[in-house]
């Protein structure tokens, strides 16, 4: 089986406060973090009437089927997508082949300044990223599960 | 790929439906869907065509309940059968934890079932996973139609692994959970082995 993406505590603040910035410094509506497997890491700003789930996954969809657009024309990704609509917009950025960067945001903010704000996120994010990753290199091979017993797993199907 | 969030708590895991056009992997999830609980289920994704055939995946985000004090979520996730979609299909099954294989009992899709597996296989390898050891399990699907083949027979064509296997009647949701329940058990049990490698 591949890999886990585990995340600690430290690391997700981390995160997590990048996105908060992001929010204030673009005064954009919502900033979202996912992972390319459709998997939500983090969401910031107005995210009450968001449903975070579904567009983590069609995030990923999206970023997913572009990247195989991209490789048919030659190109490894397009790391950067933006949609217009009539009220709200959606940016979104691959950082470091792994994780999406998505910021929703209105009229009251510009594309131009939405840009320039996600690539310095989106630098501050790679390297908090690697520290994940190192971090999951470091302790081993011990699975965060490997406690866990099949008593426990038939638990959650008992009715 | 599952995730492992310390900070919310939660572990999150992929499961995707594979099979033939038409075969039922839809309908599983539809059931699903409509017999969970709201408090346990998120919303029903599906990007289908005009005429309801699934054109890129079907999603429905599932949470069981907790595990040492994890929350464990399951993303369901069905490829669009069709053999034209395979450059879709690839895509779904990336970053996948566990696959569920509907078959489609008719004697007339033993073919497309072979098919599909075979395409199954080369598409996993493709993602670097092997379907001879990645969680699997088998739905013989449409039990309850007159033309289905003996299921010892698509054991043979399909079951080589010797995988859990379910007799499955998906609109009336016969062995529809208990596929479910299989699968997950797979995954978490593959968690428990060595999640973090």
């Amino acid at each position: 089986m591949a890999n886990s993406l585990v995340m600690y505590e430290e690391e997700f603040s981390r995160i997590h406060a990048v996105c908060e910035r992001l929010i204030r410094e673009t005064h954009s509506k919502v900033v979202f973090l996912v992972d390319k497997n459709g998997q939500l890491i983090t969401a910031a700003g107005q995210t009450q009437n968001v449903d975070t789930t579904s567009l983590a996954s069609l995030t990923a969809g999206n970023v997913a089927a572009m990247g195989g657009l991209a490789k048919l024309i030659g190109e490894s990704e397009f790391p950067h997508q933006f949609h217009e609509g009539t009220n709200e917009s959606l940016y979104m950025t691959v950082i470091g082949g792994r994780v999406v960067l998505v910021v929703i945001f209105d009229n009251r903010t510009s594309l131009g300044l939405v840009r320039l704000r996600i690539k310095k996120a989106s630098d501050e994010m790679m390297r908090i990223l690697e520290s994940v990753t190192m971090r999951a290199e470091y302790s081993g091979a011990a699975s965060p599960f490997a406690e866990i017993s099949d008593a426990d797993i038939e638990n959650l199907f008992s009715e | 790929m599952s995730f492992i969030n310390y900070s919310s708590r939660e572990i999150n895991c992929k499961i995707v439906y594979y099979g033939p056009g038409l075969c039922g992997k839809t309908t599983n999830l539809h059931y699903i869907h409509k017999k969970v609980g709201p408090n346990m289920k998120g919303k029903l994704i599906s990007l289908s065509t005009e005429t309801e055939r699934t054109l890129f995946f079907d999603f429905l985000p599932l949470s069981l309940g907790e595990i040492r004090g994890f929350r464990t979520r399951f993303h369901l996730y069905t490829v669009p059968g069709q053999v034209f979609y395979d450059a879709s299909r690839k895509l779904i099954l990336k970053g996948v934890d566990g696959v569920v294989f509907v078959a489609d009992s008719q004697l007339e899709r033993m073919e497309a079932n072979i098919e599909s597996l075979d395409n199954l296989r080369v598409n996993l390898a493709e993602q670097g996973y092997d379907l001879d050891r990645i969680p699997f399990v088998i739905q013989y699907n449409k039990r309850d139609l007159p033309n289905a083949v003996p299921v010892e027979e698509l054991r043979r064509e399909l079951n080589y692994r010797n995988v859990p296997e379910w007799n499955a009647i998906a609109p009336q949701g016969v062995g529809v959970f208990d596929t479910l329940k299989s699968v997950a058990r797979l995954v978490l049990r593959e968690l428990k082995k060595g999640g973090s490698r």
